[in-house]
């Protein structure tokens, strides 16, 4: 039976859909890398995705524009970002249970409106797959790599975008110095309350299009609770990833293809209990987690209010 | 304008900038009552007062970071308002941080670069910056690298960088906030190589610093802060180092302690051959061996990070000594726990009093008995015996002179030298055989560190022996029967304070044998 998973058809069809299954976590975990580079530890990830799902999924369907939904989504979760950035920047509140606030916001709200306004499961026409001419007919490349819909496009790219602006503009260079040293920051004249309010908004924002990227692209359906803790494995990413958006790349793909490869050991119907299935990202979670965090240095101010000192 | 009104840089020179009658408020405090401050362009004035005299708020406010609540700021002789950084950047105002603003994972460029207009527009302009960092450090003989990490740069290189950050910034005029507190005596030489070059090139830099003789030695004029007020202003060639100390600390003040004749008893504290790992897992200690005797104080010397905190550490059962042996009083304490050190009556005044020495959010009474809570009249199976803890630390409140408004204050509210007391206070108040006391006066003022002296000299006079580790080379030859010299982790030589000098310290301290 465990011969079945090592034939061609089913190792592209692996690697195919954790390509897929990794843009949500690229999106939710890039955008995390920017607040917690800036010193914010935005625990509200998960949250923000449930909701951005729903925002994405019921626009999209009421609608029938998916560019709609997506930009319904990214709203949401910019709202929730200013929020929290409100809570963490102005009122100076502890980042870690302000996060958990904002999560179980999220997970009640999202439910909540399910409930109202859809009611049952529902499905959605998503983004359709957009084939790159030439690259797509490469025989297993292509339907690996160049075959996939515009969101899971989308997310890779963010990858060396993320790197350009973290390490090569002046508003990376804030950022990096506003999670590192504020007090530095703040006597250079930077505004370590501006840069941490566009971190945390821009995370929202990202988290929010991981949501989307969930309900109208990959799924296509919204349910209740539907994230199921990925949005906490994308937290988990960045210091997998050691803040380094390529870092985080190799974490989301490793997590992706696990996920992948049980989902695929369900579908063939391999003998392996699926609970067990189930649980082998988040065992990962936490053994990859165990094995790296001790070794990676955190940005020195990450969850530490920046106040000016009297 | 003409060509001597430039600056090596470029920018425009800034001839006077004078505060008038600036006041400032915080809840409770006065920090700034009425002061006049001014400086020239082209000479240092220094600015003189213990720690809460109200230093760093007036120069605070001159950067913009406060703002005062009453009087006005002349550049040149015309008013100006400074409300952020931003501002006194603008008006070619710098100001060197006694604690580093510095980014220490970023590069020195990027570091110079922060929060500037790029010419790239949303790009870093790295390279560019880089040229005029090279360029500055030519004029004004600074040797940097600009593509180094912070984090990989001396105390002094940093310092550097932070000079540099403010000449880029065209800085004519420079605010050095105890800009030597942190440094060796050799790179306060370079520093103030480099100050003298600046005020010849027609800077105006503010000297800020509680240390006498580097004042005496670097400024033109001084002005010393007492209390939040203007005490006088002098021309530094009329003055006595002296006639400073008195004006800071508004009274007479002595500067070496009377040490007092004391009866030399049997060894105390002894180490044999003491080996323990330090924190990046290297060897810390190589075999020390020393011996501190009832009513004596032995000194150890030394260049900071050569084994001071790791000897302390390993004494007090805060490390794991690898090898070798500890006794106290003929009684081997090697390894017992920390409690069991507290029990033989050895009392630590730790390098870090905040770190280590305090909770700082806990109240002075509460502070004052962590070490002997669980006994009585402390507390009583299990309850705290709070009339007992309110009356013992009154008294010690009174005893030791910490200014605090209450017993019931968090101790974070108070002054370095009174957190010191509160500590002093503590580990004395207990009567202890045996004290090792690390960098007691170490950011402390005149008044609190004369006080901490004395303290220590009347243990000794008592029979305390004690262990005083210091990096200050004054400290250690006003206060030590003995001083032992550590370099790298081992013992260079102990030497008695009859032939101590600094030089043959300094040597010994190098690594260097005399001979």
């Amino acid at each position: 039976m465990i011969s079945e998973l090592f034939t061609t058809t089913v190792l592209i069809g692996i690697l195919a859909s954790g390509i897929r299954l990794a843009t949500p976590y690229l999106y939710a975990a890039i955008g995390e890398t920017f607040s917690q580079k800036s010193g914010v530890l935005n625990l509200g990830v998960e949250g923000q995705m449930l909701l951005g799902c729903f925002a994405a999924f019921y626009v999209a369907l009421t609608t029938e524009n998916l560019w709609l939904g997506l930009l319904a989504a990214m709203i949401v979760g910019a709202v929730m970002g200013l929020a929290m950035a409100f809570v963490t920047v102005n009122l100076h509140a502890q980042q870690g249970i302000s996060g958990i606030g904002f999560y179980l916001f999220g997970l009640g709200m999202s439910d909540l409106l399910f409930q109202k306004l859809l009611g049952t499961v529902e499905t959605v026409k998503g983004f359709p797959e957009i084939y790159i001419p030439g690259l797509s007919d490469i025989p297993g490349i292509g339907e690996i790599f160049f075959s996939q819909n515009i969101l899971v496009y989308g997310a890779f790219l963010l990858v060396p975008i993320a790197w350009f602006v973290l390490n090569k503009t002046t508003l990376g260079l804030k950022i990096r110095s506003v999670g590192e040293n504020p007090d530095a920051a703040d006597s250079l004249g930077v505004s370590v309350a501006r840069v941490r309010y566009f971190t945390i908004i821009l995370g929202g924002t990202l988290s929010g299009l991981a949501g989307a990227s969930l309900s109208i692209a990959l799924l296509n359906v919204f349910q209740q609770n539907m994230t199921s803790g990925l949005g906490f494995i994308a937290v988990a990413l960045v210091y997998f990833g050691a803040w380094k958006p390529a870092g985080v790349l190799a974490g989301a793909l490793l997590f992706s293809m696990v996920n992948s490869l049980q989902l695929w050991i369900q579908v063939l119907g391999i003998p392996v209990p699926s609970d067990i299935a189930v649980m082998m990202p988040y065992v990962l979670t936490i053994l990859v987690l165990v094995a790296t965090v001790s070794k990676v240095r955190t940005p020195s101010a990450l969850t530490k209010p920046f106040e000016r000192e009297d | 304008m003409t060509e001597s009104n430039l600056l090596p840089s470029g920018k425009a020179r800034i001839d006077s900038l004078e505060m008038r009658g600036i006041t400032k408020r915080f809840p409770g405090v006065l920090a700034n009552d009425h002061v006049d401050f001014d400086v020239k362009s082209g000479e240092v004035h220094a600015l003189l007062g213990e720690n809460g005299a109200g230093k760093s708020t007036l120069m605070k406010i001159l950067y913009g970071l406060y703002h005062p609540d009453e009087g006005q700021i002349l550049l040149n002789g015309k008013p100006v308002s400074i409300s952020s950084p931003n501002d006194s950047i603008n008006l070619g105002i710098g100001m060197i941080h006694q604690h580093f603003m510095l980014v220490p994972t970023l590069t020195v460029a990027e570091n110079v670069a922060l929060g500037l207009p790029s010419s790239r527009g949303a790009l870093t302009d790295l390279d560019r910056v880089s040229k005029r960092i090279l360029e500055l450090a030519k004029i004004y003989g600074l040797k940097i690298d600009p593509a180094a990490y912070v984090w990989q740069l001396s105390v002094g290189q940093q310092q550097r960088v932070e000079i540099i950050k403010a000449l880029y910034r065209g800085a004519a005029l420079l605010i050095l906030d105890e800009p030597t507190a942190v440094l060796t005596p050799q790179e306060v030489d370079e520093l103030f190589i480099i100050m003298r070059q600046m005020t010849r090139d027609g800077h105006g830099l503010i000297f800020i610093s509680h240390k006498l003789h580097e004042v005496v030695e670097i400024s033109a004029r001084i002005t010393v802060l007492r209390d939040g007020r203007k005490i006088g202003t002098r021309p530094t060639s009329e003055t006595t180092k002296q006639d400073l100390a008195n004006w800071m600390v508004g009274r007479e003040v002595g500067f070496a302690p009377e040490r007092g004749h004391s009866d030399l008893g049997a060894a105390r504290l002894q180490l044999d051959g003491i080996h323990c790992k330090n924190d990046r897992g290297a060897q810390g200690l190589r075999g020390v061996s020393l011996e501190v005797r009832s009513g004596e104080i032995l000194g150890i010397a030394g260049v900071s990070g050569n084994g001071q905190r790791e000897l302390a550490e390993s004494i007090t059962g805060l490390r794991k000594i690898t090898s070798g042996r500890v006794r106290l009083e003929g009684q081997e304490i090697t390894n017992v726990t920390p409690g069991e050190i507290t029990e033989r009556m050895m009392s630590y005044i730790p390098e870090e009093r905040m770190k280590d020495g305090m909770i700082k959010e806990f109240t002075v009474a509460e502070n004052l008995i962590l070490r002997e809570h669980h006994k009585s009249p402390f507390s009583r199976n299990g309850f705290l015996n709070l009339r007992g803890i309110a009356s013992h630390s009154d008294r010690l409140i009174q005893e030791f002179r910490v200014k605090t408004p209450s017993r019931e204050t968090l101790v974070k509210n108070l002054s370095g030298g009174n957190i010191q007391k509160v500590a002093l206070a503590r580990e004395l108040s207990r009567k202890p055989r045996v004290i090792i006391a690390a960098q007691p006066t170490r950011g402390l003022d005149i008044g609190a560190t004369e006080y901490v002296r004395e303290q220590l000299l009347a243990e000794r006079r008592k029979g305390t022996a004690v262990m005083l580790i210091s990096e200050d080379l004054d400290e250690i030859l006003a206060l030590s029967d003995r001083i032992a010299v550590i370099y790298e982790g081992q013992v260079m030589d102990i030497v008695p304070r009859e032939t101590a000098t600094p030089q043959k310290l300094g040597l010994l301290m190098a690594g260097v044998h005399p001979e």
